[in-house]
């Protein structure tokens, strides 16, 4: 067993993980932060995207191990204290960018990701950076249009 | 999926680290990002007994001006190349080619010495390394050796490091001023090359003066093509002028066959390519 510290969605936690434990399963059965969920299982689907020292990861594609001494961001930890959703989330629910809901919490984290880095993106940027994100309902054209209104919020609010 | 039990252990220094690997021999998987590694632990085609993690070694994480050539030490993320704007002034071939390996998730953890490492010759890296002369710095207990492209790749995920060594940077000649493109022909964005060519140029006048030709998924290791680069040579950078060299890039060539293609497809397939990423160079 290896200790880590890891700082996530705010919160401190010291705690004993095996070195072969992926971070999407301590977040999820240590930490029981159920919202970042397993996808594909294979790095594929972005489904499990979470925020490590604030870039995009896939969180099965990292150890446990490897996050310590690090933060951790998960979709849980975006709306502000009072329950007030973030603009990517509000565009999210705006464009009725889901179907079934299950890629929703990766494609928030990518497009939050996204955006930061890019507050002005083209449809193509919204496009190619959200390529590691895979939605199987192929709701694909609402997706692109959440993360662009939400540039767009996000430009109002600097306004 | 879950990776089969290991040991892991974080060394700080790079001599920490070569002890490591010293006592655990053959045990022992060197890993940076992690971002091969890890789905190839999950699905347990490997089940090392420690796992060497060498991205908390703070020297090894630079991107620095050598003078001649630029240095990328082996923790050096692709997300830290794509920001470095050394890389993108002197090494614009590898930048561009940087900005199609997998997709941002995969970029923010994964590094460019960890993919030369494993030498999939599918791997976005490998063929603009060798267009750029790139040379890897390799250190073991017996001390630093510095080998070329040419001869670090060896065969399938197999290179010149040997047991015990690690790659510790990539050193690669600026090619300043030099056009260059890389075309990766894919079905999804985010995957592997079907077939992936890396080309730089420097043109003079409108004529070609230089030119140097990577493929990326063409044969067990990434290739490169010296009988198209010499035939480009002097040559204006035009479709008409440039187009019967560039469908030959194929012949002598070994490509895989897969459910994405036939090996004569790849050939025919990766003149297609080259022709369009010579006249992208070239500014054509």
């Amino acid at each position: 067993m290896s200790k880590i510290s890891v700082k996530v969605d705010g919160v401190t936690y010291e705690d004993e993980v095996e070195p072969r434990t992926l971070l999407v399963h301590y977040l999820r059965e240590q930490l029981g932060k159920t919202g970042t969920v397993v996808g594909c299982d294979t790095s594929n689907c972005g489904a499990c995207t979470v925020h490590l020292d604030g870039r995009s990861v896939k969180s099965c594609n990292v150890l446990a191990v490897q996050a310590d001494g690090h933060e951790v961001t998960t979709i849980e930890g975006l709306a502000g204290a009072d329950g007030a959703l973030t603009p990517v989330q509000e565009a999210f629910r705006d464009c009725h960018a889901l179907q079934c809901g299950y890629c929703t919490p990766g494609m928030i984290m990518q497009a939050t990701d996204l955006l930061a880095e890019n507050p002005d993106p083209t449809e193509e940027d919204v496009r190619l950076g959200m390529e590691g994100n895979l939605c199987r309902c192929t709701g694909y054209h609402n997706i692109v249009k959440a993360v662009l209104q939400a540039a767009g919020a996000r430009a109002g609010e600097h306004a | 999926m879950i990776p089969a039990q290991f040991d892991y252990v974080a060394p700080a220094t790079v001599e920490e680290a070569l002890a490591l690997l010293a006592e655990h021999g053959d045990e022992a998987k060197v890993m940076a990002g992690g971002q091969s590694l890890l789905p190839v632990l999950r699905m347990r085609l490997n089940a090392p007994g420690v796992v060497v993690d060498i991205s908390r070694i703070e020297e090894l994480r630079s991107i620095t001006d050598d003078g001649d050539a630029i240095r990328i030490g082996a923790g050096a993320t692709y997300q830290d190349v794509l920001d470095s704007d050394l890389v993108r002034e002197h090494l614009t071939l590898l930048h561009q080619a940087v900005a199609e390996v997998a997709d941002p998730q995969i970029r923010h953890r994964g590094t460019v010495c960890g993919a030369l490492a494993h030498a999939d010759p599918a791997g976005d890296v490998g063929a603009p390394a060798l267009a750029l002369d790139a040379q890897m710095v390799i250190r073991g207990s017996e001390g630093e050796r510095t080998v070329p492209g040419s001869e670090f790749f060896v065969d399938l995920f197999e290179t010149a490091v040997g047991e015990g060594e690690l790659l510790t940077a990539v050193v690669i000649p600026k090619h300043t001023g030099w056009g260059s493109h890389y075309e990766k022909f894919v079905r999804v964005s985010h995957q592997w090359a079907i077939v992936g060519v890396a080309v730089t140029v420097r043109v003079e006048g409108g004529t070609i003066a230089e030119a140097k030709v990577g493929l990326t998924n063409m044969g067990s290791t990434p290739l490169r093509a010296p009988a198209v680069e010499a035939a480009l040579v002097g040559q204006p950078a035009s479709e008409e002028a440039i187009g019967a060299i560039c469908a030959q890039v194929g012949e002598g060539t070994d490509p895989p066959s897969d459910l994405n293609g036939q090996a004569d497809y790849r050939r025919h397939v990766a003149g297609v390519l080259t022709r369009r990423a010579v006249l992208a160079a070239a500014g054509a």
